[in-house]
């Protein structure tokens, strides 16, 4: 699939008719959702016939996106059951097979490494503080090939720092700068449209062998 | 929800040890046919755990899948589509997931299992608390 078709089937999804603030309910443009899931196929072989999961998935677009482009299997997971229902109504206009489940992204348990690639749009955090790495520490515990995310540009150093040393990242590259355009679905927004730069990243989680590995290595040292 | 999402979902209620895999209660199952892919069932035959999936499958309403497996059976074609059908075309539309050590019912309404916990079923809650507490003093 080209491009340009990619971003065309995703610019007609239904988005949030009522975006909740609390959750930091952006839709994600499908300029930037093509964009992301063309380069994690096209640049990285992540996508076509993988197992895919899109934390916190709103409306579902980095999942059918994922979809469009031959993954075999994509689970979106969303805490508000409203998003989830507009995702499965995208799904249907798509004629995708995608799975939904209602959790809160924080307290997630997965067993296993099925999940191959982790797509997500996390909340920036700026409501609730941290909420954009809860959601990073998740996926990279789940994912066993790689992790896609949006995070502010604001917070490079930082995220990439968290990525390496607390969650186990074996590379952590920011594969591009975007602009991520904020219309103005909320009060508080003075401007119409806000512009916000973002990176899109591209996380290596370390194979779980050698996580075991190195958990041995530190072992004998301390024998 | 298709028995491959069945088979990395956990409970994940506080004070749970194992809450893998999760039982599943029946009120209707839904397939839909989707593309045979050889590659894709010989590389997750190696990360699904088996018994959960045939178990699994035997409740929804499948019961070809055998009890016990070894990788030379992916040399069959008959036991790949059945292993396909079980994996990704059974869906689980209406019921419910219970966790295995507390029976606490996770519902299943329109193919989505509501996974979402109670405050005081919130497993780090306490360790937060705890850990503050130990901060603090």
């Amino acid at each position: 699939m080209k491009l340009k078709q990619l971003e065309s089937y995703l610019g007609s999804l239904e988005q949030f008719s009522t975006p909740k603030i609390e959750l930091e309910q952006y839709p994600t443009g499908a300029h930037i959702a093509s964009r992301m899931l063309y380069t994690a196929e096209n640049s990285f072989e992540d996508v076509n016939s993988k197992v895919v999961a899109d934390f916190g998935c709103g409306c579902g677009t980095l999942g059918l996106a994922a979809g469009l482009l031959g993954a075999e299997s994509v689970i979106g997971l969303d805490i508000d059951a409203e998003s989830l229902e507009i995702a499965y109504a995208n799904a249907d206009e798509l004629e995708l097979d995608m799975d939904f489940i209602q959790c809160d992204i924080s307290n997630l348990k997965w067993r296993g490494q099925i999940v191959e690639t982790v797509v997500m749009n996390p909340p920036f955090g700026t409501r609730r503080k941290g909420a954009d790495m809860d959601f990073l520490s998740s996926a990279m515990k789940v994912a066993s090939q790689a992790v896609y995310s949006l995070h502010k540009t604001t917070t490079r150093e930082h995220v990439k720092r968290a990525a390496l040393r607390d969650y186990n990242a074996r590379s952590a590259e920011v594969i591009c700068e975007l602009r991520y355009d904020v219309p103005q679905l909320y009060k508080f927004h003075k401007k119409k449209e806000v512009d916000i730069a973002v990176d899109l990243w591209r996380f290596v989680p370390q194979r779980k062998q050698e996580r075991s590995l190195s958990i041995i290595k530190i072992e004998s040292i301390q024998i | 929800m298709r028995l491959l999402t069945h088979n990395m979902l956990s409970s994940n209620i506080k004070g749970v040890a194992n809450g893998f895999p999760l039982k599943i209660e029946v009120v209707k199952v839904v397939e839909k046919e989707v593309d045979f892919n050889i590659d894709f069932l010989k590389n997750m035959f190696h990360k699904v755990e088996w018994k959960a999936l045939a178990e699994a499958s035997t409740i929804m309403g499948y019961v070809e899948l055998p009890e016990n497996v070894d990788a030379a059976m992916l040399d069959s074609d008959d036991f790949l589509h059945k292993f396909h059908h079980a994996l990704l075309e059974l869906h689980l539309e209406e019921g419910a997931l219970v966790c295995p050590e507390t029976g606490r019912k996770f519902p299943v309404n329109k193919g989505i299992p509501n996974m979402l916990l109670h405050e005081d079923e919130v497993p780090y809650m306490d360790e937060a608390r705890h850990f503050l507490r130990g901060v603090v003093s």
